[in-house]
């Protein structure tokens, strides 16, 4: 029988498998950032033990940084003094860091991929649930907690339990004004935020295959918000593409050796899947969450499902995050006056991202009801935005272009939306007080995004192209 | 590094029958900027138990004086979300032992385990039933038996049977972690990497 993209990689990397145990995984390329490691250091240094790899392990800080006067000390004692942490960590064990200021400096699932750390066929962790976003070149990667973190710190290796396989195929071709986040956020409201829970996932079909990297990424990164341990997708030329000539992709004879050895990881013909689920690219709409976890999207057009249309099980939550949002069941969200539009997150804020935001917004200005925050994902795209004189299309158009970082996605640094106001997000996550205390969050695409921007409520980005 | 030694714990319940539970609740990020492990259940579901004052909201359940249980009964897919080990961290700072849902979110529930902590899978009518029980009752007393695998209503209930990979049930009854054995395999971690990688 044939083996799945997942199977190949797996199966290269157990270290040790015997019966009753979890496998022991082999882990070649560790990432790390501020908030998830400080107790997996302190658990080294109780045990007097170093970093057992340390070229395998790259550092950045993310989810602590603000996203103004970067050059400046952190306002915020807390913040502050976990990242000042990070960096005592890394000089302590012998670890790079991409710290403030650095070129390289990012979101980590930013920066993994754009510098070409990230290749085809690697296994790939990081104390953080969106290292499933890795998954797009090729890869096994998954979240984990700091536990596991010291674990691989220590010893490169994890155990694990080798997890159901699902193919997720997505075929035909995508409407105008759809693109992969209605995708994802499609998928993830049919087979709701549990659905993928004990399987990892492969996206296929021809929908995919069409989709550019920094697109691939986007779906793969949300994986974790129907469950999945992770997502991946086979490689191909758009990821040889991609990769080839970053920092750290392999380089000349090198690289032809690794492309040849790349072409063999695509799942075989006959390979077999655990569940398979297929969706028909043509049916997806811009979608657009309403409730308080990712599965709780609808269609922009569409409806709030009336409590009738809930299952008698889940009424209870479905009301109380419906409360939580101030929204009635039944009713439409178009239209729906909001307080913030954020462009950013692990999820949406690549150089494409703002590309696509960029292009539909030159020319135009944002709704005056609204703030617009855009939050590029690194340096490095923040760099190339510039290039580009993507900035001053955002201010232009009224919309701040803010330093890279986390930011508004989790409401851990400076940035939060306030108490009980709306906020239109390309971010993941949806969760009561998410992105603040009290702050109600829609997730949409970076095109629906831009919408708002400029309507100051939520809009049917087709309309309007 | 050892752990408490897990066998079998019998104690009162405190329900919380929300679904999909995700980890942004049961400790916000805001509070995640300590770098100790200790100290975070004074923040267990912070939103759901203090007003924005700081005021405890008499409606929650973790206010209620009378509950004292050290097993925590949730509804299905607790801890999706966040990969945050923090959340494991308050809830077991806060005292509970044992968790029961009829799903958990992955992350999470590989993060309880590394705590010492017992996630319970049960049938969803099973989970019913236990919120009914504890609704006639709420000073009802569960029995959670390891090394047996399975829980039990007191007195007498009907033994329900439980999953638990047996590895993972061997290192919480002797309070192993998994660091302990991955140390020991270091060498022959080395060479399968200079096998894979060679030059």
């Amino acid at each position: 029988m044939g083996r799945t993209l997942f199977d190949k990689i797996w199966d290269a990397h157990v270290v040790k498998s015997q019966e009753g145990f979890p496998d022991v995984l082999f882990i070649d390329t560790h990432f790390i950032h501020e908030v998830t490691s400080p107790q997996a250091f302190n658990g080294l240094r109780s045990r007097g033990i170093g970093v057992f790899m340390p070229d395998r392990t790259r550092a950045t800080v993310d989810h602590n940084v603000p996203t103004l006067d970067q050059d400046k000390p952190i306002k915020e004692a807390m913040s502050r003094f976990q990242v000042d942490t990070m960096t005592r960590n890394c000089r302590d064990f012998g670890l790079e860091l991409y710290g403030l200021g650095h070129p390289y400096q990012g979101i980590v699932h930013v920066i993994g991929p754009e510098l070409g750390i990230t290749q085809p066929g690697m296994t790939i962790v990081c104390g953080d649930s969106h290292t499933s976003t890795h998954g797009a070149l090729g890869t096994i990667a998954f979240g984990i907690g700091t536990s596991e973190v010291e674990q691989v710190l220590a010893t490169q290796c994890l155990l694990q339990q080798k997890p159901k396989r699902m193919q997720i195929r997505i075929d035909g071709r995508l409407r105008q004004g759809v693109v992969s986040k209605d995708i994802i956020l499609h998928i993830i409201s049919r087979i709701s935020s549990s659905g993928g829970t004990g399987f990892f996932v492969e996206y296929a079909g021809d929908a995919i295959r069409a989709l550019s990297m920094e697109a691939r990424m986007t779906i793969c990164n949300m994986s974790i918000e129907m469950g999945a341990r992770g997502g991946m997708i086979a490689p191909d030329d758009t990821t040889y593409n991609y990769l080839s000539g970053r920092p750290f992709a392999p380089k000349g004879a090198a690289w032809d050796q690794a492309v040849a050895a790349w072409r063999r990881l695509p799942s075989d013909e006959d390979a077999e899947f655990d569940r398979t689920l297929q969706f028909d690219a043509a049916g997806i709409e811009p979608m657009v969450t309403y409730g308080t976890n990712p599965g709780m999207g609808i269609g922009v057009t569409g409806h709030i499902p009336t409590l009738e249309e809930v299952e008698p099980s889940e009424r209870n939550s479905f009301s109380k995050s419906l409360d939580y949002m101030a929204l009635q069941p039944g009713s439409r969200l178009l239209g729906k006056k909001l307080d913030y539009v954020f462009i950013g997150s692990c999820t949406n804020s690549r150089i494409e991202d703002l590309r696509m935001v960029a292009e539909f917004v030159r020319g135009k200005k944002k709704a005056e009801n609204l703030e617009v925050w855009i939050v590029p994902g690194s340096k490095q795209v923040e760099k190339q935005a510039i290039q580009e004189g993507l900035d001053q299309v955002f201010s232009a158009a009224g919309f701040s272009l803010r330093g890279p970082g986390c930011s508004a996605c989790l409401g851990m640094n400076e940035d939060k939306i306030p108490a009980g106001k709306y906020c239109l997000s390309t971010s993941n996550r949806n969760f009561e007080g998410r992105q603040g205390p009290q702050a109600r969050t829609f997730l949409a695409s970076p095109l629906t995004a831009a919408a708002a921007a400029v309507t100051g409520c939520i809009s049917d980005v087709r309309e309007m192209i | 590094m050892n752990r408490k030694e897990f066998k079998r714990m019998v104690s009162a319940m405190v329900p919380l029958p929300a679904e999909n539970v995700d980890t942004d609740q049961i400790i916000p990020a805001r509070f995640l900027k300590s770098t100790t492990r200790t100290g975070f259940g004074e923040n267990l579901f912070r939103d759901w138990r203090y007003d924005a004052e700081g005021n405890p909201r008499k409606d929650f359940i973790l206010n209620d004086p009378s509950r004292t249980g050290k097993i925590l009964v949730a509804g299905k897919n607790f801890g999706c979300g966040s990969s945050r080990e923090h959340a494991a961290w308050a809830i077991a700072d806060y005292g509970f032992a044992v968790l029961i849902s009829s799903f958990f979110g992955d992350i999470f529930k590989n993060n309880a385990l590394n705590n010492g902590i017992l996630p319970i899978q049960v049938p969803d009518a099973y989970l019913r039933f236990l919120f009914g029980e504890i609704a006639r009752d709420p000073g009802v007393e569960l029995a959670a038996d390891l090394e047996h695998q399975f829980i039990q209503v007191l007195p007498g209930g009907d033994q329900q049977p439980f999953d638990i990979n047996p590895y993972k049930k061997s290192c919480l009854i002797n309070g192993y972690d998994d660091l302990d054995y991955l140390l020991s395999l270091r060498p022959e971690i080395g060479r399968f990497e200079a096998a894979r990688y060679p030059g």
